[in-house]
């Protein structure tokens, strides 16, 4: 907890201008992305912005068709044992065998995990107060999230991934996830990978963010740094007018009158020197969600 | 210690974890050598990253408000230095101008504001001698 996130060690996941067409369709367009060791890495991006692709590219369930994946170091494809073992994963549609028994598909598990800790799991199952008697077809939607985290959880995994974790979960279950998220971080040099469109969870647990859209990756950087960089700078002019003039590092603007709201991208001094230049007096100079961000980024 | 994190307000959240601790402190809520809870045990609390709890007490330790101890834990600084006190100034300073800003809105004189915060005071310390 001392050292600094992300630390300077090798990467856990390396893609290089990973490309994967589905048809005619582009599902993945020349990406290239790495998620450091240690911290929390948020994937974000609208549906079928190409997040689940992604990850299973990480996961080895696709090939690359142009490109690299590389996991601890290694091809995931090539060598599914020495990445798919340390990995654990919660899938988008959480596909469990539904004919087993919650203590069944605990036993069935661990018997892929050589590192599967069996106090652990006996801990998460009370924990999330699951019934080890009951068939996974007649848990709940959250119950089902809950077993499906405990046994990518359970092997104490160096790199946990989920896929949506929270989308369709009522609050309780969301807070089971993100705390799970936390407690995996802090653990030291353990990495989580979590694809989100809830932004505002996303914005308290993640330390790095990607944005994802069509395919392509639109930023990514540490999640103070896009924080910083980011404001709504509104500005008052001397006259009423029509349409604002353009401001350097403006993704977007809004406003009538005398005064308008630029959302920008840059360092406020930066930024207070723009609008000073174009004759503007700076009324206002905020930081935004990381909501407003996404969606500046997006629009623009 | 009650801290409320809002993602909805675009203020940093290590930034909210700060204003709230001092808060806490300056109104003696967080009394001089109490100790604030472990990194990871706020974090999972509030359900944040466990960084953004670090930066939050490392600002608050280079402003003097809290201390690390030899023991490791985080504690609450003797209230009594003079970087506490400018901290307290500011945070009264920055409530003030919002109350007076509102009371010119409204068209009240300041020597009226006055008169009605020693009147609230007033009334406050005769229903604390009641308790």
């Amino acid at each position: 907890m001392h050292e600094p996130f992300p630390s300077a060690a090798p990467p856990i996941v390396e893609i290089r201008r990973v490309t994967r067409r589905f048809g005619d369709k582009t599902a993945l367009d020349d990406i290239s992305l790495t998620v450091p060791r240690g911290g929390v890495f948020g994937l974000i991006g609208g549906n079928g912005a190409g997040k689940t692709t992604l990850i299973k590219h990480i996961l080895g369930m696709l090939k690359a068709q142009s490109g690299s994946v590389q996991v601890f170091g290694l091809d995931p494809v090539q060598n599914p044992v020495g990445t798919l073992g340390r990995i654990g994963y919660l899938s988008e549609d959480r596909d469990l065998p539904n004919w087993m028994r919650v203590s069944e598909l605990m036993s069935y598990t661990q018997a892929f995990f050589p590192n599967w800790d069996a106090a652990y799991a006996e801990e998460l199952r009370e924990a999330f107060d699951l019934d080890g008697k009951a068939r996974i077809k007649t848990l709940s939607r959250g119950q089902r999230a809950r077993a499906g985290l405990l046994i990518a959880l359970a092997h104490r995994p160096e790199l946990l991934v989920l896929d949506e974790p929270s989308s369709g979960l009522d609050p309780v279950v969301r807070r089971d996830i993100l705390g799970a998220i936390i407690r995996t971080i802090a653990d030291e040099g353990r990495t989580v990978l979590f694809s989100s469109h809830l932004l505002d969870e996303v914005e308290r647990v993640a330390d790095r963010v990607a944005i994802i859209h069509h395919g392509r990756i639109l930023l990514t950087a540490p999640m103070d740094e896009i924080k910083e960089t980011h404001r709504r700078m509104t500005l008052r002019f001397g006259q009423s007018l029509d349409r604002p003039p353009s401001l350097v590092g403006a993704l977007s603007f809004e406003g009538q009158g005398a005064e308008w709201s630029y959302i920008c991208s840059g360092e406020s001094s930066q930024l207070r020197r723009a609008a000073e230049a174009i004759g503007a007096t700076v009324v206002g100079d905020d930081t935004l969600t990381l909501d407003e961000i996404f969606v500046s980024r997006i629009l623009s | 210690m009650q801290i409320h994190i809002s993602p909805h307000d675009g203020v940093p959240i290590y930034q909210q974890i700060v204003n709230q601790i001092k808060y806490l402190v300056s109104s003696g809520r967080l009394a001089a050598g109490e100790e604030l809870p472990a990194i990871r045990v706020l974090a999972e609390k509030l359900i944040v990253n466990p960084n953004t709890v670090a930066r939050a007490y490392r600002e608050l330790e280079s402003a003097g408000i809290v201390e690390k101890r030899r023991t490791a834990g985080t504690y609450v600084s003797d209230q009594g230095s003079p970087l506490a006190r400018r901290e307290r100034v500011k945070i009264l300073s920055g409530r003030i101008d919002a109350l007076l800003a509102e009371a010119q809105h409204m068209g009240v004189a300041v020597e009226d504001v006055v008169k009605l915060v020693q009147q609230r005071h007033a009334a406050m310390q005769s229903t604390r001698n009641e308790e």
